[in-house]
C-alpha cells in the first residue's frame, strides 16, 4: 500500500498505516513522529526522513528508511527490525528490550541508551560508521556493534562511552587506544570466539548494506562489559 | 485552571537557520517552511524570526522593533527616544489580520540614530549607549519593550506557532541574506509576546532549544555588568553573555562558545594540543559564572554570520546540512528538507562543538 508523506500529518499517516495490514510503502516523508509505533506484523519502506521516535515500541514489524533518521529510533522497541540505509540521530534505541536496529553510517549522541535485554529477548544494534559520545550510556543489556567503517580520522566513538553500564555487550572494530572507558567496565581485544558471537550480525548488516563480513571480521575488535555484577556497588547508596 | 507558567509542560521548542554565504537575499517563505515539519515541537505559545540584510536602505541607523501595551505608554516612550534619539522613520510593522494570532500588543519600529551631543556627554561608543538605552526601557518603562536594536536586521515575535507568525509578519515581503525561527513551547515560564524568541541586543539574536539549569548563577554574575533579565524566560541571559563576551570582552565567537559550552575538566585534561589545552583552562578559570549548563541548542544571528551551538553535554539535537551558497541549521533535518529537498553534507555536530558560517567580506 502505498502512502504519500508529503504534508501529511503525522496521526493521519500512523492511522491510515494502522488500518491495513498490507506492506506499506510511504514516499516523500519529512518529519512525522512516531511512524509504525508499537506495530507487530508488515514490511514498512519509507523514503524521506521519518521525524522522532520511528518505530518506538516495535513490536516486530520490519522497518527501512532510505535516508538518515532523526532522534529516538526505536525507543522501547520490544521486537522487529529497523534498518537505516543513513545516519540515525540521537539516543537510537532507547530502552529497547528486544529487536534488531542496523544503521549503515553513524549514529548520534546516546545510542543504546538504557539497553536491555528480559528473559527470552536480547535487543541488537549494529551502526556500520562511528557512533557519538555516550554509546551504550546504562546499558544493562543486549549488544551493541560498531563497526567504524568509512571513519576515516574520526574516533570509533566519541567522549564518555559506556558510562553507568550494568549489563550487556558491546564490540567496537578498533583497538580503542585513543577511548576511555569508565573503571565501571572492563575493555579487552575481542578473541575469535567473542566475534562468532557477533557474526550473525556482522553478516545480517553485509546482507543489507552489501559489503563482505570476512573482511570487517578480520581486524581487531575491543569487547567491553560491565567488570562485575554490580559495578556501582555503594556508589549511591549502600546496597 | 491553570495558567501557562504556573503549570509545567515538559520537552518542545524548534529553531531553524538559513544563511547565504555569498549574502544572496532569500525572503522569509523558505524559513516559515522550515517550521512547518516541526509543528508539534511547538504548542502555539511562541514564534518568531530573526533577519539579517532586511534593511539596507536604513543600514547606519539601529532599528527598534517595539511592543506596547497602550497608546499611552508608546507616547511617554516616544519622549524618552527623541531625547536620546534622532529618528529618521517611525511607524507600524505591518501585519496581517489571521485568525491564528490575536490580542497582539502596538508593535512599532523606529530607526535611529543616537544624538551625538548624548554620546559626548555620556562618554559613551554608540552600541553601548544603545544597550543602556534598550535595558532601561525593557526594566522602566512597564509596558514597552525593545525586541529588537540592531542595524539592518530585525526581529518579529508573537504567541502563536512559528510558521502562522510569519505569516502574521508578512515575512514573504522582507528579503534577507540570512534567517533565523524559533517555535515555542514554554516549560518553565510564562508565554507572552515578549518572551517569545529570539531574543535580541544590537546585532546579536538568538533562538534556543532547552533550559538552562545555571540561569540564576548566569543571571546574576551578568546583572553586575549593567545587564537586566526583564523578560522572564532563561534564554534572555545568553543573549547578555554572548554580548558580553563578544562585543565588551572582544572575545572571538569560537572561544565565547567554549566559555557557555566548555568542556569537562577531564575532557580538557587529555587534550593533546598544549596551547588549546591552556586557552581551556583560562576560559574556564576567568569565566566559571557564565557556563551554561542544562540542555540547549542554540544558533546566534549577528551582523554577517550565523553560530549554532549545542550544550556540552548534547541534549538537545541540531543538524546542519549546505547546498550550493547556502547552509541550513535545524532542530531536525526534516526542517533542512522543507528548505532545501536537496541538502548535502547533513551532519550532527557534537556538543560544544560551534558551527560558524560567515558571509564572504562586502556581501552584507
Amino acid at each position: 500500500m502505498l502512502f504519500n508523506g508529503k504534508e501529511q500529518d503525522y496521526r493521519a499517516l500512523n492511522e491510515a498505516l494502522r488500518k491495513t495490514q498490507e506492506d506499506c510503502l510511504i514516499t516523500g516523508c519529512c518529519g512525522q513522529r512516531f511512524i509504525a509505533a508499537g506495530m507487530s506484523r508488515q514490511n514498512i519502506t519509507i523514503e524521506g526522513v521519518p521525524g522522532n521516535a520511528l518505530g518506538a515500541y516495535l513490536n516486530g514489524a520490519d522497518i527501512t528508511v532510505y535516508a538518515n533518521a532523526q532522534d529516538a529510533v526505536g525507543d522501547t522497541m520490544n521486537g522487529g527490525r529497523i534498518v537505516i540505509h543513513g545516519d540515525i540521530g540521537d539516543a537510537a534505541g532507547y530502552a529497547m528490550r528486544g529487536g534488531k536496529i542496523f544503521v549503515k553510517g553513524n549514529a548520534g549522541y546516546r545510542a543504546g541508551i538504557h539497553m536491555k535485554a528480559y528473559q527470552d529477548k536480547a535487543p541488537v544494534m549494529v551502526i556500520g560508521g562511528t557512533a557519538g559520545s555516550f554509546l551504550g550510556e546504562y546499558q544493562a543489556g543486549g549488544t551493541i556493534v560498531v563497526l567504524g567503517l568509512a571513519a576515516e580520522n574520526r574516533k570509533i566513538v566519541g567522549f564518555f562511552p559506556c558510562t553507568g553500564m550494568h549489563g550487556g555487550k558491546m564490540f567496537l572494530r578498533s583497538a580503542c587506544e585513543d577511548i576511555k572507558f569508565p573503571s565501571q567496565v572492563t575493555a579487552r581485544p575481542a578473541e575469535k570466539t567473542d566475534l562468532e558471537e557477533i557474526k550473525g550480525y556482522v553478516d545480517e548488516y553485509c546482507a543489507l548494506f552489501g559489503c563482505h563480513a570476512d573482511e570487517i571480521l578480520d581486524a581487531p575488535f575491543t569487547v567491553v562489559t560491565p567488570d562485575s555484577k554490580n559495578p556501582y556497588h555503594q556508589m549511591y547508596v549502600a546496597n | 485552571m491553570k495558567i501557562e507558567g504556573q503549570v509545567r509542560i515538559p520537552s518542545g521548542c524548534a529553531i531553524a537557520a538559513v544563511i547565504s554565504k555569498e549574502g544572496k537575499k532569500m525572503s522569509g517563505k523558505r524559513i516559515i517552511d522550515a517550521m512547518i515539519p516541526m509543528h508539534d515541537r511547538s504548542n502555539g505559545l511562541g514564534g518568531g524570526f530573526a533577519a539579517y540584510g532586511i534593511y539596507p536602505e536604513y543600514r547606519e541607523f539601529y532599528a527598534l522593533h517595539m511592543f506596547f501595551d497602550s497608546r499611552a505608554i508608546r507616547k511617554e516612550c516616544e519622549v524618552l527616544l527623541k531625547e536620546r534619539f534622532e529618528i529618521v522613520k517611525s511607524e507600524i510593522i505591518p501585519t496581517r489580520t489571521i485568525p491564528q494570532i490575536t490580542d497582539e500588543p502596538i508593535i512599532w519600529r523606529y530607526f535611529v540614530a543616537p544624538l551625538q551631543s548624548q554620546l559626548a556627554a555620556m562618554q559613551l561608543d554608540e552600541k553601548e549607549f544603545v544597550a543602556r538605552i534598550v535595558m532601561k526601557i525593557n526594566a522602566e518603562m512597564k509596558g514597552a519593550y525593545v525586541f529588537s536594536s540592531g542595524k539592518n536586521m530585525g526581529t518579529f515575535k508573537a504567541v502563536g506557532f512559528p510558521e502562522d507568525v510569519g505569516v502574521f509578519y508578512r515575512l514573504d515581503e522582507y528579503e534577507g541574506y540570512a534567517w533565523t525561527a524559533h517555535g515555542r513551547y514554554p516549560t518553565n515560564t510564562p508565554g507572552w509576546w515578549g518572551g517569545a524568541h529570539p531574543f535580541t541586543l544590537l546585532d546579536w539574536s538568538i533562538v534556543h532549544n532547552g533550559e538552562i539549569s545555571s540561569y540564576d548563577a548566569n543571571r546574576r554574575f551578568i546583572e553586575m555588568f549593567g545587564y537586566q533579565c526583564t523578560l522572564q524566560t532563561d534564554t534572555e541571559v545568553i543573549i547578555y553573555i554572548m554580548d558580553y563576551l563578544l562585543r565588551v570582552q572582544g572575545l572571538t565567537l569560537g572561544e565565547a562558545a567554549s566559555v557557555i559550552a566548555a568542556p569537562f575538566w577531564s575532557t580538557i585534561a587529555d587534550k593533546t594540543d598544549l596551547k588549546d589545552r591552556q586557552k581551556h583552562q583560562y576560559l574556564r578559570t576567568v569565566f566559571p559564572s557564565l557556563l551554561v549548563t542544562g540542555p540547549f541548542s542554540i544558533v546566534l544571528g549577528f551582523h554577517g554570520g550565523l553560530m549554532a551551538l549545542n550544550d556540552r553535554l548534547k541534549l538537545r539535537s541540531m543538524v546542519v546540512g549546505e547546498k550550493d551558497d547556502k547552509v541550513y541549521i535545524a532542530s531536525e533535518e526534516a526542517a533542512i528538507r522543507a528548505m532545501e529537498p536537496d541538502a548535502e553534507n547533513i551532519w550532527a555536530p557534537a556538543g560544544g562543538e560551534p558551527v560558524i558560517i560567515k558571509v564572504k567580506d562586502g556581501a552584507y
